[in-house]
């Protein structure tokens, strides 16, 4: 397979400003006003945020369950150079720029939320300062590192539109630079597994923390493996409502198949998942709390319903070849993955009775506009550039549903 | 080709999962190198039975911090009436009341200076950190507001400027500058009962045994902070459960203990992150290596 270039994916082409994007915009607009209120008056006036809930939808959402969703990238790089599943090549770029928008999102949200972002620019530039038990931190960096390394993975999508340009400049700038990216790929693309891994899984130990004040119903060590796990699947169910979206609207083809097979690989690691939550209630005593069914167990009873959901309509291929299907169950992943984010970060977070929060109206609308102008940008840069694969997909497709684990019988 | 498939997935597999095993097998094992309170680590005294609830503490307290009184609300701008500790109160003393059992106590609450604290393995650049005599302090110049503090603190002690552009975190650090000149801290030097004392905190331990022991049931025989959480240099004398008044049975195990196992583990010397990396790496070249391998034999 080849890592920089040689793509079959071409520009969408057409219009840039559809009625789509140009309504988008106007709702991304609108967020970028209220973000200027948000500078101009400060934290406190304009979310609902409290000591109590210090962090609410901005850390929760954009940041904690956005840049899940952005795993996709992660996701397909895991299964097409690691376990060398080459025919899911197509949808490596399309995942690449979702999960470079998603991050790039997140740690813009970061500088919204911060007190004092101006001083941003210490956490990766004063190391003599560098707090080594500090999770944030590690946190902090590694979504930054991550967020370059995706623009670089994304790079040659940019520099095959320069090459086939008609500036001489820009040709023989990405002329020149193709090459060495093609020969250091590997080692951007390795970097692009690790970072997720270890960021993805902080997520989780971010709150051990909070250990104390955490209901126990998600107050366990396993937080970072549980998040890792999750944010697997979640960037899973990305992919498929990205390539089933672009479909209807790109007229490309949905790699229905290759996104069957993919769910193959994803049914055992939902299922782990699963299996690690329920062992993990048990063996902490908690199925008790579990069954109570009051605020606390009816939410963690949800969550745990909506993975098992997803699993039993993935179950076979035959299942996950029904495209709409395949559509549920994905939303389904999505919507459990957020909900175990939020019920950990929020709900089971427990400062004190007199502390509450329900997100602000500027929050929600500051969230809505960023992920809208994300879909906005995301149609623009397939539009421009060498993102999706023409046409429908010729790629030979391993029929049986692959397991982990599993061989492949293509040699 | 199917066989080094498995194989590619094995080692990545057994790469991630040996990360994993160290980082939860030391959790068990109890490898934690616990901090022990310093010899001159300082703290405070407060004894629930003698204070009598006149709040002289509170604005001595916004006194020696130069911090404007917390008018707001209620108070229409006449009282020092904060809800809670907040951006403008770093001491405040509550009232517990139980009217069935007419039980009632006041209790003062303000930064534990833990020993062992979770604000500041938090904190990313060490805006707040363990200073002279175990006092924790805050370093505005370090801080970028991102109140993980607040997340973290099991005593909800660190406090956000909402109301500010370039909110700052805001929360007691005994009178470091008042204590560095010899003076007492505001709350200790107004208090007319001597509710709230300070000094060294293994002379405070003794005092507060010394309490117990004299009018064993005056009190509540246990000192609070001797080992919450990893002992705290803030220590408390009660009459009734300390659960009631807002001191939670936090056990002896302090908070950072997990996560700085988990990530100990996990991150010690750079061992598996290093080893994850060039595993991931060995795999992909191995994996390019036999596709040009099929390509070459598919041409030929
Ligand atoms: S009480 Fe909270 S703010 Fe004070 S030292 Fe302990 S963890 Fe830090
Ligand atoms: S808000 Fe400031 S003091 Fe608190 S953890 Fe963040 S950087 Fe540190
Ligand atoms: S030691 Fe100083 S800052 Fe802390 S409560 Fe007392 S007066 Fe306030």
């Amino acid at each position: 397979m080849n890592y920089a270039t040689g793509s079959r994916a071409r520009a969408v082409g057409g219009p840039i400003f559809t009625k789509t994007v140009v309504a988008l915009l106007l709702i991304a607009a609108l967020a970028v006003v209220l973000i200027a209120v948000r500078f101009a008056l400060g934290l406190g006036a304009t979310t609902a945020m409290n000591d109590g809930y210090a962090w609410g939808l901005w850390i929760a959402f954009d940041v904690v369950t956005g840049t899940a969703f952005g795993c996709g990238g992660f996701a397909i790089a895991l299964l097409v150079y690691i376990a060398n599943r080459g025919q899911y090549h197509p949808l490596v770029r399309p995942a690449l720029l979702t999960s470079a928008l998603g991050y790039s999102i997140a740690g813009f949200s970061v500088l919204l939320d911060l007190g004092r972002p101006w001083l941003a620019w210490k956490i990766p530039f004063m190391f003599w300062h560098w707090n080594p038990h500090s999770v944030l931190l590690e946190v902090a960096l590694c979504i930054m590192a991550y967020m370059l390394v995706l623009w670089v993975e994304l790079s040659p999508a940019f520099l095959e539109k320069a090459r086939d340009s008609g500036s001489a400049t820009l040709r023989n700038f990405a002329e020149r630079t193709l090459p060495i990216l093609r020969k250091s790929m590997l080692w951007v693309i390795a970097l692009g597994m690790l970072l997720p891994t270890m960021h993805q899984s902080s997520l989780g130990s971010l709150l051990l923390l909070s250990g104390p004040r955490l209901h126990p119903l998600w107050n366990t060590p396993l937080l970072p493996l549980l998040f890792l796990i999750s944010c697997i699947a979640m960037g899973f169910g990305a992919v498929v409502l990205e390539s089933t979206l672009s479909s209807r609207y790109f007229g490309r083809s949905a790699h229905r198949d290759m996104l069957a097979s993919l769910g193959g690989w994803i049914l055992p690691i939902v299922s782990l998942f699963l299996l690690i939550r329920v062992v993990d209630l048990v063996v902490r005593d908690q199925l008790g709390a579990l069954l109570a069914l009051d605020r606390y167990g009816t939410m963690a009873a949800v969550e745990i319903a909506l993975f098992a959901a997803s699993i039993v309509m993935m179950r076979s291929q035959s299942q996950r070849l029904r495209l709409g299907n395949l559509f549920r169950a994905s939303m389904c992943l999505m919507a459990a993955g957020t909900l175990y984010r939020f019920n950990v970060y929020l709900l089971a977070f427990q400062p004190g009775e007199h502390w509450g929060y329900f997100p602000s109206l500027t929050e929600l609308l500051i969230t809505v506009g960023l992920v809208a102008g994300e879909v906005a940008a995301f149609i623009v840069l397939v539009r421009l550039f060498p993102i999706l694969e023409a046409g429908s997909s010729t790629t030979k497709i391993d029929p049986s549903p692959a397991g982990i684990g599993s061989t492949s019988p293509t040699a | 080709m199917g066989i080094s498939r498995r194989f590619a997935l094995k080692s990545v597999a057994t790469a991630a999962g040996t990360a994993l095993a160290r980082a939860i097998a030391p959790a068990k094992a109890d490898a934690y190198e616990r901090v022990e309170p310093a010899d001159d680590a300082v703290g405070m005294l407060y004894d629930t039975t003698k204070c009598i609830g006149c709040k002289s503490c509170m604005t001595a307290c916004n006194e020696a911090n130069n911090l404007p009184y917390d008018t707001r609300g209620e108070s229409a701008g006449r009282w020092h009436m904060p809800f809670d500790l907040n951006e403008y109160c770093k001491n405040i003393i509550k009232l517990y009341k139980d009217d069935e059992t007419g039980e009632q106590s006041f209790v003062k609450r303000q930064c534990m200076h833990c020993v062992d604290p979770a604000c500041t393995t938090a904190c990313m650049l060490g805006a707040l950190y363990k200073a002279e005599h175990g006092i924790v302090r805050y370093n505005a110049d370090l801080c970028v507001g991102c109140r993980y503090c607040e997340m973290a603190c099991p005593f909800n002690i660190p406090k956000f400027e909402w109301e500010s552009r370039a909110g700052k975190i805001v929360k007691c650090e005994l009178c470091a500058h008042l204590v560095a000149e010899g003076k007492l801290p505001g709350c200790c030097e107004v208090c007319p009962t001597g509710a709230v004392i300070y000094g060294n905190r293994a002379e405070l331990l003794a005092e507060a045994h010394r309490r117990i022991e004299a009018e064993p049931d005056r009190y509540v025989p246990h000192v609070y902070g001797e080992t919450e959480a990893g002992g705290t240099q803030v220590l408390y004398l009660a009459h009734l459960d300390f659960e009631k008044l807002g001191l939670p049975d936090y056990g002896d195990r302090p908070v950072p203990q997990t996560v700085k196992t988990i990530q100990h583990g996990i991150y010690q010397g750079f061992v598996a992150p290093v080893g994850l990396y060039a595993m991931l790496a060995a795999v992909m070249m191995r994996n390019r290596r036999q596709q040009s391998e099929e390509d070459t034999k598919d041409e030929g």
